[in-house]
């Protein structure tokens, strides 16, 4: 017998591959989303949809161009997707379409593409674009409505901030109804696509409970309603959704729940004692600029590194 | 308990692969006698032998036709009898490099060499012990053909003889039958180890898909009265039945990756371990005068009848997929080994070894995925076995920067792949690895 060497293939093992890719974990990130999404459109309106539309086509097309200038094979592989997806959730539901658009195009092409594209960023792409968009243009990015009519309001966080008043409950924070980011106002949508990617082990738990755990001590130690800080704000998307992108997250379990730790402490001291009422986005930045740091310096203990007593005869 | 390990711990480490035992309900048929046995030189780790016969010489079946003086190298033994063809150089499974082999055509009349049978062996002597199992060429089973009698002579005190019949790897299933059809074999080669080794304990560790082999070891050793005979009994999963792994899940000792300045080894924590395939062949070597010149092959995967079978040692690969009926539909790859560490072969006039425990075919539906980048979803980190960061290292190899991966302790690497099998960048990194530890041996 014979082997036709023209169809024989000669690969290293293992032979086997896990049925898993890296377009079905982008995927079922995306469909994670998807009740986050849903409830900002719900609470917001045709405008957040439209947002979210120009968000995500902008950044796929920011993607295909940047792709090109560099003469790499352009691959629909979703991370794009959810860059601009998760930049939309995080834009008020009230900016110009002009803002997404610009937003997208510096995440994509600047944070992501200009540091070696998938799998090189430095930075958490969506957040660099919208900290680029606040830093520019701080009044558009600061301009909150309340939920379906769209009445200006402050944010809670803003509100015990500037002037020391509890504007929501702590229930209404939980189910949405108050003003914030297209994808902040309803903690439980948040949730409900949290536990789903970390019952399909797509996501390490470790990170967001760190990071709530670290919040909720603190807060409590510090005599703040922890509950409330945990609900309010971009904290249950930033910890969920952010915070554990893998790119730019560490690798090992325990640095994931100490980068949740340096998130946490660092969202405590930009809320309690710095001049903005609110800093998941720039404390997750900043814990993002020390995951080469912790991946250096955590690592796991390989088998038989300790020193052992070696048998007498 | 160090404190270090229980925060890195290791004992949930590795990956669920398929099962895929397709074979765990046949029984162990004689293959068909090979017409010419090409016997390898090299079948084992260490020397390569030199010929002890020439071309046109008769041989009988169990005559030894090869040695060597280096301590570390097995004999070899004709499992044909018949005439010396020539000694040429042929496609060695392993390394796909010609090596030189004993080609001997077969006169079908299986003339044995004279053998000498025993009932009792409590007269024999440990250092009669080891010579009968040296000159039987038994080597380590399991795959790494490690020679047995090496094992067998530690300089350390061992206390704890594990018997390794975890057969991790999907498709095989050569332990699984031996277990089942031929325990009390096993149990009395493990008796023999025992005996050389001065060990109290002796564990003999299985995978709980295999519950059966459980059960009639079990029995065997409650018949035979055997008190410091323990079964563990181990959770399925990949790769448990690896040597270091199984110790620490065993016993929870860490073999040292080195000790003064040499890799350290499972005797300098007081254990040795034996595959069951090789417990098996020790009772045949010393109970019934009978060398290594036969073991048990499954062939699995793409062929039309799914068999184990005992198979004389040189039969080509061409003769034992014929004997199970041919492919079945296209083939893309055939393995020599397990689908995890196996080996691709390119040519199937290529002759079986001591260590090949199974010959898998795969066919075209095994389609690769594409590649991409590295996402660091952490994947690997979480599985691997050893507790490395496997694609911290692959990256080092990439830039060839040997000396990171030497001071990330690449040395640990068993290979076992679980880290490419989990990849969803589909990246090679057990194979970067491999490359990049082979080039770090001359870096001190």
């Amino acid at each position: 017998m014979i082997l036709d060497k023209k169809n024989i293939k000669m690969t290293p093992s293992p032979h086997l591959k896990k049925d898993i890719s890296v377009k079905r974990i982008m995927f079922l990130v995306i469909l994670a989303l998807m009740p986050t999404t849903i409830a900002g459109i719900y609470f917001f309106g045709y405008h957040a949809l439209l947002v979210i539309i120009l968000s995500i086509l902008s950044a796929e097309i920011a993607e295909f161009l940047s792709l090109k200038i560099q003469k790499k094979k352009f691959v629909m592989d979703g991370s794009a997707i959810i860059t601009g997806l998760l930049l939309a959730l995080v834009l008020p539901p009230t900016v110009p379409f002009w803002v997404p658009v610009v937003g997208s195009f510096f995440a994509i092409a600047i944070a992501k593409h200009a540091f070696g594209g998938l799998g090189q960023n430095l930075f958490n792409p969506a957040l660099v674009g919208r900290a680029f968009l606040m830093i520019c243009w701080p009044v558009l990015m600061t301009r909150w409505v309340t939920p379906f009519d769209a009445v200006t309001t402050a944010t809670p966080l803003a509100a015990l901030k500037m002037q020391n008043l509890v504007i929501a409950s702590n229930i209404d924070l939980f189910f949405g109804g108050i003003g914030g980011c297209i994808g902040e106002t309803s903690a439980l949508a948040i949730l409900i696509g949290g536990i789903i990617l970390i019952a399909l082990k797509v996501i390490d738990w470790r990170t967001p409970l760190s990071i709530i755990c670290t919040v909720f001590v603190l807060m409590l130690l510090l005599g703040q309603d922890p509950i409330f800080h945990i609900l309010a704000g971009g904290l249950m998307l930033g910890a969920f959704f952010m915070a554990t992108d893998y790119v730019t997250t560490p690798i090992t379990g325990w640095g994931r729940v100490i980068f949740g730790m340096g998130v946490g402490l660092l969202i405590v001291v930009f809320r309690l004692w710095s001049g903005m009422p609110e800093g998941v986005c720039y404390s997750i930045l900043i814990m993002n600029g020390f995951t080469p740091l912790i991946d250096r310096y955590i690592r796991p203990l390989p088998l038989g590194i300790k020193k052992t007593k070696v048998n007498e005869r | 308990m160090n404190i270090r390990r229980f925060i890195w711990p290791l004992s949930y480490k590795g990956v669920q692969v398929p099962d895929s035992k397709l074979s765990r309900n046949n029984r162990v048929e004689k293959a068909k006698i090979p017409e010419i046995a090409t016997i390898y030189l090299q079948q084992h780790i260490g020397a390569p032998c030199e010929p002890l016969v020439e071309v046109d010489d008769y041989v009988s079946i169990g005559e030894k036709i090869g040695d060597s003086k280096s301590f570390i190298s097995a004999p070899i033994h004709s499992s044909v009898s018949g005439i010396v063809l020539s000694i040429e150089k042929k496609n060695h499974p392993s390394s796909g490099l010609k090596k030189e082999a004993i080609l001997i055509e077969s006169d079908n009349k299986e003339k044995w060499i004279d053998r000498e049978k025993l009932n009792d062996i409590s007269e024999l002597k440990k250092e009669d012990l080891l010579h009968i199992i040296r000159e039987s060429g038994l080597v380590g089973l399991g795959g790494a053909a490690f020679p047995t009698h090496v094992k067998l002579s530690p300089k350390t005190k061992i206390d704890t003889l594990i018997l390794n019949g975890c057969e991790c790897e999907p498709y095989i299933t050569s332990d699984h039958r031996l277990m089942v059809e031929e325990g009390d074999k096993i149990v009395k080669g493990a008796e023999i180890f025992a005996k050389i080794l001065d060990a109290e304990n002796v564990l003999i560790a299985i995978e709980d898909n295999k519950p059966d082999a459980i059960s009639i070891i079990d029995s065997i050793i409650k018949d035979y009265n055997l008190n410091n005979f323990k079964i563990l009994k181990m959770k399925t999963k990949y790769p448990h039945g690896f040597e270091k792994t199984l110790i620490f899940l065993a016993t929870g000792r860490e073999v040292p990756l080195f000790i003064e300045n040499r890799a350290g080894l499972p005797a300098d924590v007081g254990v040795v371990v034996q595959n069951v395939g090789t417990a098996k062949a020790a009772y045949d070597a010393v109970y019934e005068g009978k060398p290594l010149i036969d073991r048990v092959v499954t062939v699995t995967g793409d062929v039309k009848e799914q068999k184990n079978l005992l198979v004389r040692i040189g039969t080509k690969f061409s003769e034992l997929i014929d004997f199970c009926g041919g492919f079945n539909g296209k083939v893309e790859k055939v393995v020599m080994g397990g689908p995890m560490m196996g080996i691709c072969q390119n040519d199937l006039d290529i002759s079986t070894v001591k260590a090949t425990n199974c010959l898998l075919v795969f066919g075209d539906k095994y389609k690769d995925k594409n590649l991409s980048p590295c996402i660091r979803c952490g994947n690997c980190v979480k599985v691997c076995p050893v507790n490395l960061v496997p694609t911290d290292l692959a990256k080092y190899a990439r830039v060839r920067k040997f000396d990171l991966c030497k001071a990330n302790n690449i040395d640990a690497c068993m290979g076992c792949g679980s880290c490419s099998f989990v990849c969803p960048s589909k990246i090679e990194l057990a194979q970067l690895i491999a490359w990049a530890k082979n080039e770090t041996r001359n870096i001190k």
